[in-house]
């Protein structure tokens, strides 16, 4: 039989507010435990939490972007369990009624047209705490720190088919996140995470199989893996007459499994009631206005933008636009060349990304300035340097050498275009090598690249590569 | 010196002729002599108010005084006080010293009102008799054999008894207004919204409120102020000004509207209470209001409606005493479930215990629908009941509880009949509007209260029409015997 999964994800994006959701603590990573808890975040008796409104308007930035639905009124409600990291005894979280509901996505796909996923609902909560079970022996450490970080949890339709398409959404969403500047995107410090609902059913089917959740997959790989094992599970169960339960599972990174974490019989029953110390959430006409004004060129408009506008390939646009940084970064290179678009694709996605991965870097903190780079080019474009020379160049600017004037000016890179100069190295290697010219005239043109070699060599590089080849074939056909 | 209202005792500090240290060495005297019939306060705390006292007599001299500046007051033990511990009379917090204060107390503190203690109450604000604090019950002054009404009963007992001149309370469900009234004290509890629940230990957090007690209306008058008013840090205080009560105390009442419901006149009211509730409207009237008839008739939905709400409320705000940040953690916990159950099994006592379980059940899938929004629909009912009643009156009038003061244990056991005697108060929490309690008449040689119940925020129109009562009869005056 043909199964077909199908898949949704919840993704949880921690937004970029500087204090927390419900208290005037820092969201700031990396401090001492509970460094970052104020008597709101501790849960002390007596406290209550004042909404950030910084985290309804990153959250209304995001539903604008999906084009979604933003309700007029939402409504915090209080999700009560014990845990010794949620300090209250109940997470507040939008329950009913959330801030933003049916949005969607377009994703793309290599193969093949891309599609569009629904968003069934996005909504605000605060995050829990962590516990730390290393360094207590016999006991659990708590840090408070997190509790109280702004999350949104995105909530998509079960439109998904594959774990392909999962991952090109989750990316999608990544990018979209990091775009509006509403969440760092950081997945290794968990700022961005997915759980991942999924089922199988015969193909043609239209009710749904039983499904389950794969909680907490931090990272785009783990979200495949998982998924794709998860499938397979499900489809070796049904396939040998089984039945799959529903229930909440964990991905075993080290093994590349999914496992039981709890079944629905375990399943909390959450006792969810709108929280009596926040008032319902308006969102007016005015404050969406004010929104919307903030709104940058989305990854979509950015990519069409750069393929029509610059004449770039699908792909060097994707490629291009993955970050607002990265764009931004393009189109000041190009400025900075004199709108040679095509040569400044090349170079920031070869010379520039190569440089940036293998240290570990941002675009943002790119040692070579777009306006540094755009110079470079201009040089390569005025036959100044060669392309070849350019790399060198760009690896001196990188090192800190100074901008690309000067170091031609400095290593002495500056392109002979001196005909006589160039002739007088040419005759030297038709001197040096009776025997290949000899060969050369008897018909073997293949050995046209052996003497242009000879002579950029003896040039360092430097001889204008056109000018060399135009005297050479005028010499030996001499 | 203690039975001066807060108004004689402002006057007489701001004429020097008494010292804020004098008098609240006489207060703590008077504690220490008389509380220990009373168990009114959980904290005196002693050092801290003879502080605050010289600083307030500092503020004296240099005329940088208001009405409250070096009076001696009392704070219920649900109000976090920074430095001074603050129990809510429950085992759970008997170690917890806050490092904050509540928005309440660091604005009476500002006020310059001196602290002497923190009152006794029922656990959590959860009772109407005073009898479920992890330190013991609190006497009724007017008979040591009978409760003071509850939760806040021992601010209610300490201001009868002349401990302090004044003391703020909390009302859920009448926590104020019912121990005033059995104490033969006044009680306001404000408009929900009109005083900031910062720091004020959370029973049930839609119906909570906080308010003042003393034993006139002009001293509830001069204590509002200085709790009420908008709070950032409380998102559920209402941005509005609050007016300085005293300019309207003395308004004549002549045409006034005042309303009778007859669901306050029913089965179930005790006799004696009856009577002077009546002796007490008749006295209005001679004042110049008008009576008139109407009708709420969803009032006796009001208690089944309360028990629904303010526990499911209570079941999620205690979740936090978990025994892993502060409070009471049991020793030795083998596991994480272990230490949950025995901390909170050992820390909270029965009615807590009981309201968390009734509380659980009610949010519980399946019975949400049918318990918790039901009740919400009743809440919308009740206020509806009040709107159109207000169309017809300008205060509602009636008793403010059943019955008097009961004797001690008489109702311990069962939990029904102790609900019942907030059977008068509780629709006026689920309204949110303003509610008092004055004194009226006494049964029996035991106090009776007369509640009167606004409009939204029309706490002005009851203190005015309260000091008129007060001006024209003396129940307010009376002072429990051997408390002299």
């Amino acid at each position: 039989m043909e199964w077909e999964p199908v898949i949704g994800l919840e993704i949880h994006a921690q937004l970029s507010t500087r204090s927390k959701i419900f208290s005037g603590a820092s969201t700031a990573y990396g401090a001492p435990p509970n460094t970052q808890a104020s008597a709101v975040d501790l849960a002390m008796p007596g406290v209550l939490p004042v909404l950030n409104e910084g985290a309804v308007r990153m959250a209304v930035k995001f539903g604008l972007a999906i084009g979604a639905r933003l309700a007029g009124q939402s409504v915090f409600a209080r999700k009560n369990y014990f845990y010794p990291d949620l300090p209250k005894g109940y997470q507040i979280s939008q329950y009913e009624l959330p801030v933003i509901s049916q949005g969607h996505l377009e994703i793309e796909l290599e193969d093949g047209p891309g599609k569009t996923v629904g968003i069934t609902r996005a909504h605000l909560e605060e995050d829990a705490g962590k516990s730390l079970h290393e360094d207590f022996h016999g006991m659990t450490g708590i840090d408070l720190n997190r509790a109280g970080t702004p999350l949104l949890e995105i909530v998509s339709e079960p439109d998904l088919r594959s774990a392909v398409e999962a991952v090109a959404y989750m990316k999608k969403l990544h990018t979209l996140v990091r775009y509006l500047e509403i969440c760092d995107g950081n997945m290794q410090e968990g700022n961005f995470r997915c759980d991942a609902n999924v089922s199988v059913r015969p193909q043609g089917q239209h009710d749904f199989g039983t499904r389950t959740e794969i909680k907490n997959l931090n990272s785009f790989r783990f979200v495949e893996r998982a998924i794709d094992y998860e499938i397979a599970r499900q489809i070796d169960i049904l396939e040998s007459g089984g039945r799959v339960v529903q229930e909440t599972r964990l991905f075993d990174v080290d093994r590349g499994e999914t496992r039981t974490m709890r079944s629905k019989e375990e399943a909390h029953d959450y006792r969810y009631f709108p929280d009596p110390d926040l008032l319902p959430v308006h969102v007016d006409e005015a404050f969406i206005e004010s929104v919307r004004t903030t709104l940058p060129e989305l990854p979509d408009e950015k990519k069409h933008r750069f393929m029509t506008h610059y004449g770039l390939s699908a792909y060097d646009a994707s490629v291009l636009t993955a970050t607002r940084a990265m764009g931004d970064y393009y189109e000041a290179v190009v400025d900075a060349c004199g709108g040679h678009s095509k040569l400044a694709a090349n170079w920031v996605m070869g010379e520039l990304s190569g440089a940036l991965n293998r240290e570990g870097f941002d675009v943002a903190q790119s040692p070579v300035s777009a306006e540094a780079l755009g110079g470079l080019l201009r040089r390569i474009e005025d036959s100044t340097i060669s392309g070849k020379i350019g790399k060198d160049v760009f690896e001196a600017m990188w090192a800190g050498e100074g901008d690309a004037d000067a170091v031609i000016e400095q290593k002495g890179l500056k392109q002979i275009t001196d005909t006589g100069a160039i002739e007088a190295m040419v005759d030297e290697v038709i001197a040096e090598n009776p025997k290949q010219v000899e060969q050369y005239q008897a018909g073997k043109d293949k050995l046209l690249g052996f003497f242009v070699g000879q002579v950029m060599k003896r040039s360092q590089g430097k001889a204008n590569p056109a000018q060399v080849n135009e005297l050479l074939v005028r010499k030996l056909k001499g | 010196m203690h039975d001066k209202t807060i108004a004689e005792l402002s006057q007489a500090l701001h004429a020097g002729e008494v010292s804020s240290v004098e008098l609240v060495e006489h207060q703590l005297q008077r504690i220490e002599a008389l509380d220990p019939r009373l168990n009114s306060f959980i904290t005196v705390s002693r050092e801290e108010a003879l502080t605050e006292a010289r600083q307030a007599d500092a503020r004296l001299r240099s005329g940088d005084a208001g009405p409250l500046t070096g009076v001696p007051i009392a704070h219920k033990d649900i109000f976090c006080t920074r430095g001074v511990r603050t129990s809510c009379g429950s085992r759970m917090l008997d170690s917890f010293v806050p490092p904050y204060d509540a928005t309440v107390v660091e604005r009476m503190r500002a006020a310059g009102a001196v602290i002497l203690g923190k009152t006794n109450m029922d656990e959590f604000a959860m009772g109407s008799s005073s009898e479920t604090s992890f330190y013991g019950p609190v006497r009724n002054p007017w008979d040591v054999e009978r409760v003071p009404g509850g939760s806040s009963g021992g601010s209610a007992a300490a201001v009868a008894a002349g401990l302090t001149a004044g003391a703020t309370g909390t009302d859920t469900g009448g926590s104020i207004r019912q121990p005033a009234a059995l104490c033969g004290v006044t009680g306001l509890k404000p408009t929900y919204g009109r005083v900031s629940r910062w720091g004020m230990i959370a029973f049930a957090s839609s119906l909570d409120q906080g308010g003042p007690m003393a034993r006139t209306a002009e001293d509830c008058a001069l204590m509002l102020p200085a709790m009420a008013g908008f709070d950032e840090r409380d998102s559920t205080s209402i941005q509005r000004e609050v007016p300085d009560y005293r300019q309207g105390l003395d308004a004549p009442l002549d045409g006034l509207r005042i309303g009778l419901a007859r669901e306050h006149f029913e089965h179930g009211l005790d006799e004696g209470v009856g009577g002077a509730v009546e002796e007490a409207i008749q006295e209005l009237r001679r004042l110049g209001a008008e009576t008139v008839d109407i009708s709420l008739p969803s009032s006796n939905l009001a208690v089944p409606a309360y028990y629904v709400v303010a526990p499911a409320e209570a079941s999620s705000n205690l979740a936090r005493y978990d025994g892993v940040r502060y409070g009471h953690r049991a020793s030795h916990p083998t596991d994480l479930w272990d230490m949950y159950t025995r901390s909170r099994g050992e820390g909270f006592g029965a009615e807590v215990k009981r309201r968390i379980l009734v509380g659980t059940y009610a949010l519980s899938a399946g019975y949400y629908d049918a318990y918790y929004l039901k009740a919400q629909k009743v809440r919308r009912l009740i206020s509806e009941d009040f709107r159109r009643a207000f169309d017809q009156a300008d205060v509602i009038v009636g008793p403010t509880a059943p019955g008097t003061a009961f004797h001690v244990g008489e109702k311990a056991d069962d939990p029904v009949t102790m609900y019942l005697s907030d059977i008068f108060t509780i629709a006026v929490n689920l309204a949110g509007l303003p509610g008092m309690s004055i004194p009226a008449g006494q049964s029996d040689g035991l106090p009776v209260g007369l509640q009167l119940i606004g409009n939204y925020f029309d706490e002005g129109r009851l203190l005015n029409v309260a000091h008129r009562f007060q001006q024209a009869t003396d129940w307010h005056a009376r002072v429990p015997p051997g408390f002299e």
